[in-house]
């Protein structure tokens, strides 16, 4: 377990400037996929709570299957299915991209990550009471106005509960990185084992590094809500 | 044909699948009752050790639960039976998915299990009693069938992440659908193709467990009265 330990502490968690370490590629892709989901997220969700069936219908269609297909499946599209298409890897743009396994990675989780975020952002949305709406429209405030000042700020709060979950389960799902080659934790816990034969220890570091992560993000998320929704507590008198 | 001769690698993939969803489901739903039980129980040890368990499971990534339990089991029992100067016993791969899979899972029933639980009124668990049912009485006859009505939406977000979490079990080489269609892929050289079917396959499984679902929390809200709007 020491030496286990002393060779391969720096795979885990140190980075030199030349090789990253697994805790550093962990964290950026679960920072790129939720940044870039929550960017495409919010105007999706925005979509998907219409009452315009043009709007909602398609956006339906695109969470229903990204949320019904396991992520695993999706990443293997991506990363093996797409750049096996012939006009994909004879055009230079595409096949430059679809080549890279963390471009692929980043793409596959973004977009799974989005879907999950907007059914949750649109549920926030949808619930949002009518008199705040009705109170926003009869001071004369454009459709752009209510959106961007009453029910975004709003419905983004009370989303935060379900969304830090959500942080949470993309965190686990990044782990799926390692079968695209990206050399994230799991995949220097799988070195770490093929090298060395300990099973128990070398997943073992590995599942703690996630536990750990995990715990500073639930902290994290708490902080933020205890502030974010402080207006909502019940207030004593 | 359009599977080029892999239809039937392809249907007992996901014949595998299924299987596994499903057993895998009945072992995470008896380990959740018994965790709830532990974790409700007056008993500190039994409720500290339930609480460790939910905690910790839920914090690691189920892949990487997975891939440790998956190789441990086998290691863990190869030196048992080391120790008791026993022949070694190999686990079949499908049975060590099944009790990784439902370990796992195991901890999100018994959250969804306990807060159903305590949302079922205490006075109809006393009422039960006073009318002089034994305790086991009281939980088949009255707790379980009240319980399921609110843990029932939980089990179903349950089953729908355990359903794609299977896909999962062909990086540790279990044959299921995903296997097959990589199989076929390779093969072929059409992954794309492929890996859509797969994706195919697992929406009509999500689809329909939507409805079946839906059937059975109507099923379990008979006489449930709610205001009409």
């Amino acid at each position: 377990m020491i030496e286990l330990l002393r060779q391969y502490w720096p795979n885990y968690l140190y980075s030199d400037g030349f090789n990253t370490s697994g805790l550093a590629i962990t964290l950026w892709l679960l920072v790129v996929s939720i940044v870039a989901g929550f960017l495409m997220a919010v105007p999706l969700a925005i979509a998907r709570a219409s009452r315009n069936p043009w709007l909602s219908r398609p956006v339906w269609v695109y969470t229903y299957v990204f949320r019904g297909t396991p992520l695993y499946v999706q990443l293997l599209l991506v990363y093996t299915g797409i750049y096996s298409l012939h006009f994909v890897h004879s055009n230079a743009v595409l096949g430059d991209f679809f080549r890279s396994a963390m471009n692929c990675t980043l793409l596959a989780f973004a977009l799974n990550e989005c879907a999950y975020a907007t059914e949750i952002f649109a549920g926030a949305i949808r619930e949002t009471s009518y008199g705040e709406i009705e109170a926003a429209q009869a001071y004369g405030m454009s459709k752009t106005k209510v959106y961007t000042r009453i029910i975004l700020p709003s419905a983004l709060r009370r989303a935060l509960p379900s969304y830090s979950n959500e942080v949470i389960l993309m965190l686990h799902a990044t782990t799926l990185a390692f079968t695209a080659t990206v050399p994230d934790i799991l995949k220097v816990a799988r070195d770490a084992n093929s090298a060395t034969y300990m099973t128990f220890q070398a997943y073992g570091i590995a599942a703690a590094l996630y536990a750990s992560i995990v715990f500073a993000l639930i902290w994290a998320f708490r902080r933020v809500e205890t502030r974010m929704l402080a207006y909502l507590k019940p207030q004593g008198h | 044909m359009v599977f080029q001769g892999f239809g039937p690698l392809l249907l007992a993939g996901t014949w595998e699948t299924i299987k596994l969803a499903v057993l895998s489901l009945g072992a995470a739903f008896l380990l959740g009752l018994a965790g709830a039980a532990a974790k409700l129980s007056p008993n500190r040890v039994l409720s500290r050790v339930g609480t460790m368990y939910t905690t910790l499971i839920r914090a690691v990534p189920d892949l990487v639960l997975m891939l440790l339990l998956f190789y441990s089991i086998q290691i863990w029992l190869n030196d048992a039976t080391d120790m008791m100067g026993m022949d070694q016993i190999d686990i079949d791969p499908f049975v060590a998915g099944v009790i990784t899979l439902g370990f796992i899972y195991g901890a999100y029933f018994t959250e969804t299990f306990r807060g159903a639980f305590l949302a079922v009124p205490r006075g109809q668990i006393e009422a039960g009693f006073a009318y002089g049912m034994s305790s086991t009485r009281v939980f088949t006859r009255i707790l379980f069938p009240q319980m399921m009505r609110f843990a029932l939406p939980g089990i179903g977000n349950n089953w729908q992440v355990l359903v794609k979490a299977t896909a999962l079990v062909s990086i540790i080489g279990l044959a299921d659908v995903v296997k097959a269609a990589q199989d076929a892929g390779k093969a072929t050289q059409a992954f794309f193709f492929f890996t859509l079917v797969t994706g195919a396959i697992y929406l009509a499984i999500t689809t329909v467990s939507n409805l079946a679902l839906h059937r059975l929390e109507k099923r379990y809200s008979t006489g449930v009265r709610r205001a009409a709007l």
